[in-house]
C-alpha cells in the first residue's frame, strides 16, 4: 500500500494537538489493521481448560459419584464452563460473559455435530474394512455359502445388482412424473396447483415403511402379485417423487421471469418456451433434483424389506422372484451373531455410503454449473467447426 | 480556510477529568490519516477530518466516493465486512477507538448510528425499541427512570406526541418517517457522545424529511452529529461544517475541501467543490 | 377494436362511457399448448391419485382389523391376533416416547449447531459445514442403525445406569428393575430415542440454519450499532425472526422421528406394556412393530399391521402439515423450502 501520498488540493486539516505540523501528519509507515480476533479470548480459554483439567483430575472418583472416561470428560466440560465464566468476569461485564459462554456452548454443538458424522463414517469403514479388502466382496454373491463362511468367500454383487435395478426403475418412473408435476406447479399454475403442492409436501413426509406397506397391501395382497424388485421400485418411487418434484419446482421457480417473457414476446407457445428456454436454463438444477432423489431412496431399508423379499441368489429379473439389495443385505447380516456376517454387513454399509457420497458430490458439481455452461469437449468441437469454416471462407475468397 | 483559523471558536479538547465521560456530553471525533480497503481494493485515501463536539458535520459528495465507508469506520462497523482493513486512527476525545485494548462494543456504545433504511425491531413494542440499546448492553433501569428515559428520548426525536398513547404498539406499525425517528430515539436512549447518520432521509417523503432535519438540529447540543447526505440542500440546512468527498474514476475517495458550511457553499475554494455545490454534477 | 373517434363536446360523454367499459380478453391456446397443459395437469393429478391410493389401500387393508376391534384398537395394549385381541396403545406410547427422547437430543444440539453454522463459524467453513449437514441427512438410516447398535448402545449403558442409580430415587420414571446389572439397560426406549435423535439431528439443524441465515441484515446492523454483543444481537434479531422456523424444524424432526423404523428395530427388544421406565429395556414403536411382524402375519394380523400403519400415516401427516403451515406463515418461512 502507498506510503506517501502526494498532496492533492485538499485543505490542510489540523489535528487536535497543535504542535503537530503538516509534514509529521504524513507518516512514513501506515499501519494496516484488520478488526476482529480477540487475543484475550485465547488466553482465557486455555487457562480455563487447563484449570478445569487439573481440578477434575484431583477430585474425580473421590468426590464425584461417577466413574469412567465419559464421566471424566463430562465433568471437565462443566468445570471448564464455570472457570471460563469466572475468568471472563474479571475483564468483561455480565453481557460479555454471557456472550462468551453462549459462544462456547454453540461451538461445542457444532463440534459435536461434525464429530458425530465423522465418527459414524469412520466407525463403519473401520469395522467393514476386513470384508472390503477382499476383491470377492465386490464380485461374488452370498448364495450357496453359509453366514459363517470366511470373508474371502462371498460378497455383495447380488445386492449391488438388485439396488441398481430397483433404483433405475424407480428413476424411470419418478423423474418424468416428478418433473412434469414441477412444471405444472411453476409454469402452468392451474387451479389445482395449491392442492398438489400441499399433497406433494405431505407425501414427502410419509414414512418409508408406510410406503412399503401401501405397495404390499395394494400389489401383493390385493392384486396377488409376488414379491419382486419391481414392487420395491414402486415403493421407492413413492418416496422419490416428492423429493424430485419439490426440488425441481424450486429450481424452475428460480429461472428469471424475464427469460420467459422474452421468449413469449417473440411469439412462441408456452410449450416452446418451457422446452427451449426454461428447462435448458434449469437443467443443472434438475439434474441435482434427480440425484438428490436417488440419494434419498437408495439406502431405504423398510420398503425393500416388506416387498422385495429376501434371497441370496443373484436375480437379474426385477419382475419375478425376490431380489436382494444393499440395504436389505446390511439388515439381514447385521442381525446375525456371527462376526464374519457382521463384517460383511459393515462392508455393504460402506458401499452404500460411498454411493451416497458420490451421488451427492455429483449433484453439487453438476448442479453448480451455471446455465449455458459449455464443457471442454464441446468447446473443442466448436473450435474445430470454427476453424473449418474459416478455412472454407479463405479458400472461397482466394478464388 | 483551515481548521486552525477557527480553532478559537470551538472547544477542541475537553478537560482531562471527563476523559472517560459517562455519556450525554458531546465529544469530538477526529479521523487521522484514515485509509480503507476492501480486500486489495482501496476505497478511501488519507482522510483527515475533525468533527467538533456539539456540532453537526455533514459529509457530502457524489455516490460511491466512500462517505458511507468512512462513516462505518467511525463506529467500527467497517471491520464486519470480510476482507476489510484500514489504516490511520480515529480518536474519540483523544483516545484511538481502534486501540487493541478497546473492544468494538465499547466504542459502539459511545458512537451511535442511524441507518438509511429504518430498522426498528419488529417484534418489540415502541417502548421496548427505545430501550433496546440498554437492554442489549445489559444495563437495567428501574421503575420511574425507565418511563422518564423513554419519554426524554422520544421527545428528543420529536416523536413523543405522536406515540405517547400507543407505546405498546409494535415498532413496525409506524410510518417510514416515524420509524426513522424511533431509530433516532433508540440511538439517543443510550446517551452516546456521537451520533452517526447514514443518509437518514433518503427513503423518506419531504414532510418526514423536514421533521427529521428539525430533530437533527435539536439534538446537536446533546450529541455530536455526523451525517452523510446526498442532498446538498439538506447539508446546507442542517450542518455547521461540511466535508466534500470525491473519488475520481478508479481512484479511492478522499476529502477535497472541508470547512464551515457557509464557506463551502458560498465561497468554495476548489473548482470541483464549486461545481458540485452548484449542481454541475453529482 | 379501434377506439371511437371523439368529435366535439357531444361525443365526450359517450367517449367517457366507451373508455370506461372494460373489455373481456379471449385467448385461444394453440394445440401444442393444450397438449402441454393436459400432460402437465395429468402428471399433477396422478400425484394426487397416488396419495389418495395410499390412504385408500391402507384403509381397505386395515378394515378387517378395525372392524373386529373397533375403538379398542386404539386402547388395547397387547398384540395377540390369534386370540382376537390386539391394539396399538402400547405401540403409540412407545412411538411417542422414542420421539420425545429424540427431540431432547436433536433440538438443543440442532439449535446450537444451526446457530454455530449461521452466526459463529468462520466464513470459509460455512459452505463446507452446510454440505456436511446435508450429507449427514442423506446417510441411510441403516448406517445409523449399525452405528447405534454396535457403538452407541455400549456407551449409553453407562449413562443410563448412572442416571438410574443416582436419580432413580428422586424421579421414579428413571428407575429400573435390577439397577445393578447393565443388561437391564440395553434395548431401551432411552437408547433408541437417543439414536433416533442423531438421525433426526441434521434435518432439524438444516431447517433452523436456513431460517437464521435469512434474518435481515438491517436489523442485525441496528443491534450491533447499539453496542450489542453477538449473542445479544442473536437474541434480539435472529431468534425472534426465526421463531417459526424453530418450531417448524422441531415438528419436522418429530415427524421424521416417529416414522423411523430401522434404527429402532435394531436397538429395542419388543415388549408390549406401556412402559413408564424408559431406561429399562423393552419398548416398541409402530414402525418397528410392523417391520418385526410383517413376515409372520396374514389375514387379521396383517390387517392389524395395516391399521397400525394407517395410524402412523395420519399422525405424521398431521404433524408435517402443521409444521408446513407454521413455517410458511411466518416472515422467515415465506422464502424457506422445507
Amino acid at each position: 500500500m502507498s506510503t506517501l501520498t502526494t498532496p492533492s488540493s485538499d485543505r490542510a486539516t489540523s489535528t487536535l494537538e497543535p504542535e503537530h505540523d503538516r509534514s509529521a501528519v504524513r507518516r512514513e509507515v501506515k499501519r494496516v489493521r484488520i478488526g476482529g480476533a480477540d487475543p484475550e479470548l485465547l488466553t482465557h480459554v486455555v487457562s480455563a481448560a487447563a484449570g478445569a483439567l487439573g481440578l477434575v483430575w484431583l477430585v474425580y472418583e473421590r468426590l464425584v459419584p461417577m466413574t469412567g472416561a465419559l464421566g471424566f470428560w463430562l465433568c471437565w466440560y462443566v468445570a471448564f464452563l464455570v472457570l471460563l465464566a469466572a475468568v471472563s468476569a474479571t475483564t468483561l461485564d455480565r453481557v460479555g460473559v454471557t456472550d462468551r459462554l453462549v459462544g462456547t456452548l454453540v461451538t461445542t454443538a457444532g463440534l459435536v455435530l461434525v464429530s458425530c458424522l465423522a465418527g459414524i463414517v469412520l466407525f463403519t469403514v473401520v469395522r467393514g474394512w476386513s470384508a472390503l479388502s477382499h476383491v470377492n466382496f465386490y464380485t461374488q454373491t452370498t448364495a450357496y455359502i453359509g453366514p459363517e463362511a470366511p470373508l474371502r468367500q462371498g460378497g455383495v454383487f447380488a445386492a449391488m445388482v438388485g439396488t441398481l435395478e430397483q433404483v433405475a426403475i424407480s428413476v424411470v418412473l419418478s423423474v418424468p412424473l416428478g418433473i412434469a408435476t414441477a412444471v405444472y406447479l411453476s409454469e402452468v399454475r392451474g387451479r389445482l396447483a395449491r392442492a398438489v403442492r400441499t399433497v406433494v409436501e405431505a407425501m414427502s413426509a410419509v414414512p418409508t415403511i408406510v410406503a412399503g406397506l401401501f405397495i404390499y397391501s395394494m400389489l401383493i395382497l390385493k392384486l396377488g402379485q409376488e414379491r419382486s424388485g419391481l414392487a420395491a421400485s414402486l415403493a421407492l418411487s413413492v418416496s422419490m417423487i416428492p423429493v424430485v418434484t419439490m426440488t425441481a419446482a424450486v429450481v424452475l421457480r428460480l429461472v428469471p421471469g424475464g427469460l420467459r417473457e422474452a421468449s413469449l414476446a417473440l411469439g412462441t407457445t408456452q410449450w416452446q418456451t418451457v422446452r427451449r428456454v426454461v428447462l435448458p436454463t434449469a437443467r443443472p438444477g434438475l439434474v441435482t433434483a434427480v440425484l438428490l432423489g436417488v440419494a434419498r431412496v437408495i439406502g431405504e431399508t423398510s420398503p425393500v424389506l416388506l416387498v422385495a423379499g429376501s434371497t441370496n441368489e443373484l436375480n437379474w429379473d426385477p419382475t419375478h422372484n425376490p431380489q436382494m439389495s444393499l440395504p436389505l443385505f446390511v439388515f439381514t447380516y447385521m442381525r446375525m451373531p456371527i462376526d464374519n456376517a457382521i463384517s460383511r454387513a459393515f462392508g455393504a454399509a460402506v458401499v452404500l455410503l460411498v454411493v451416497v457420497v458420490v451421488l451427492f458430490a455429483l449433484a453439487r458439481i453438476l448442479g453448480g454449473r451455471p446455465p449455458g455452461h459449455v464443457s471442454r469437449r464441446k468447446l473443442r468441437r466448436l473450435a474445430r467447426h470454427r476453424q473449418a469454416r474459416a478455412r472454407r471462407l479463405e479458400s472461397e475468397t482466394v478464388r | 480556510m483551515t481548521l486552525l483559523d477557527n480553532a478559537e471558536d470551538h472547544t477542541l479538547t475537553l478537560p482531562a477529568a471527563t476523559v472517560d465521560a459517562r455519556g450525554g456530553t458531546p465529544a469530538t471525533l477526529v479521523a487521522d490519516g484514515v485509509s480503507a480497503w476492501f480486500g486489495d481494493h482501496q476505497v478511501l485515501d488519507d482522510v483527515n477530518l475533525t468533527m467538533p463536539a456539539g456540532r453537526v458535520t455533514a459529509l457530502i459528495g457524489p455516490s460511491g466516493c466512500g462517505k458511507s465507508t468512512f462513516l462505518r469506520i467511525l463506529n467500527r462497523m467497517h471491520e464486519l465486512v470480510p476482507g476489510a482493513s484500514l489504516a490511520g486512527e480515529v480518536r474519540l476525545d483523544g483516545h484511538d477507538i481502534y486501540d487493541p485494548a478497546r473492544r468494538p462494543i465499547e466504542s459502539r456504545r459511545r458512537i451511535g448510528m442511524v441507518f438509511q433504511k429504518a430498522n426498528p425491531f419488529p417484534t418489540m413494542s415502541i417502548h421496548d425499541n427505545v430501550l433496546a440499546g440498554l437492554s442489549l448492553t445489559g444495563r437495567r433501569l428501574r421503575g420511574h427512570a425507565v418511563d422518564e428515559l423513554v419519554e426524554r428520548s422520544l421527545r428528543s426525536a420529536s416523536l413523543w406526541d405522536e406515540v405517547r398513547t400507543r407505546l405498546d404498539a409494535p415498532g413496525a406499525s409506524l410510518s417510514g418517517g416515524q420509524q426513522q425517528r424511533l431509530c433516532i430515539a433508540r440511538a439517543l436512549a443510550v446517551r452516546p457522545d456521537v451520533l452517526l447518520m447514514d443518509e437518514p432521509c433518503s427513503a423518506l417523503d419531504p414532510t418526514s424529511t423536514r421533521r427529521v432535519e428539525e430533530t437533527i438540529r435539536a439534538i446537536a447540543d446533546e450529541v455530536t452529529v455526523v451525517i452523510v447526505t446526498h442532498n446538498m440542500q439538506q447539508a446546507h440546512r442542517v450542518s455547521d461544517r461540511c466535508a466534500f468527498f470525491l473519488a475520481a474514476e478508479g481512484q479511492p475517495g478522499h476529502i477535497v475541501e472541508q470547512g464551515d458550511t457557509d464557506d463551502i457553499f458560498e465561497r468554495p475554494e476548489d473548482q470541483r467543490t464549486s461545481d458540485y455545490v452548484n449542481g454541475h454534477f453529482g | 377494436m379501434t377506439s371511437p373517434q371523439i368529435t366535439g363536446a357531444t361525443g365526450a360523454a359517450a367517449a367517457v362511457q366507451a373508455r370506461a367499459a372494460r373489455r373481456t380478453l379471449h385467448t385461444r391456446p394453440t394445440t401444442q399448448d393444450i397438449g402441454f397443459v393436459a400432460v402437465a395437469r395429468s402428471a399433477a393429478i396422478s400425484t394426487l391419485v397416488i396419495m389418495g391410493l395410499i390412504g385408500v389401500f391402507l384403509l381397505i387393508g386395515a378394515w378387517p382389523a378395525l372392524k373386529s376391534q373397533g375403538l379398542h384398537f386404539l386402547t388395547r395394549t397387547d398384540w395377540l391376533p390369534e386370540t382376537g385381541s390386539f391394539g396399538i396403545a402400547s405401540l403409540l406410547w412407545g412411538t411417542i416416547l422414542v420421539g420425545l427422547f429424540a427431540l431432547c437430543v436433536a433440538v438443543p444440539l440442532g439449535f446450537g449447531a444451526a446457530l454455530f453454522i449461521s452466526e459463529y463459524a468462520p466464513r470459509s467453513l460455512k459452505s463446507s459445514l452446510v454440505t456436511l449437514v446435508d450429507l449427514m441427512a442423506a446417510v441411510p438410516s441403516i448406517v445409523y442403525a449399525m452405528w447405534a447398535l454396535f457403538f452407541l448402545q455400549g456407551h449409553m449403558l453407562e449413562i443410563a445406569q448412572w442416571l438410574s442409580v443416582h436419580f432413580g430415587t428422586v424421579l421414579p420414571f428413571l428407575r429400573v428393575h435390577t439397577p445393578d446389572s447393565p443388561s437391564s439397560y440395553t434395548s431401551s426406549a432411552f437408547i433408541a430415542g437417543v439414536a433416533v435423535g442423531v438421525v433426526v439431528l441434521p434435518t432439524v439443524t438444516s431447517i433452523m440454519r436456513e431460517v437464521f441465515a435469512q434474518a435481515p441484515i438491517g436489523e442485525r446492523e441496528g443491534a450491533i450499532a447499539l453496542g450489542a454483543t453477538r449473542w445479544g444481537m442473536i437474541r434480539a434479531v435472529v431468534i425472534p425472526f426465526g421463531r417459526a422456523g424453530i418450531v417448524g424444524g422441531i415438528m419436522l424432526g418429530l415427524g421424521r422421528a416417529l416414522g423411523e423404523t430401522i434404527v429402532v428395530y435394531a436397538i429395542i427388544s419388543p415388549s408390549f406394556d406401556m412402559t413408564t421406565h424408559p431406561l429399562q429395556s423393552g419398548t416398541n414403536t409402530i414402525a418397528a412393530h410392523i417391520a418385526t411382524r410383517y413376515s409372520e402375519s396374514n389375514g387379521v394380523s396383517m390387517a392389524g399391521l395395516l391399521g397400525a400403519g394407517l395410524v402412523l400415516f395420519l399422525f405424521t401427516l398431521i404433524i408435517n402439515t402443521l409444521a408446513g403451515v407454521v413455517v410458511s406463515r411466518s416472515r422467515s418461512g415465506a422464502a424457506t423450502e422445507i
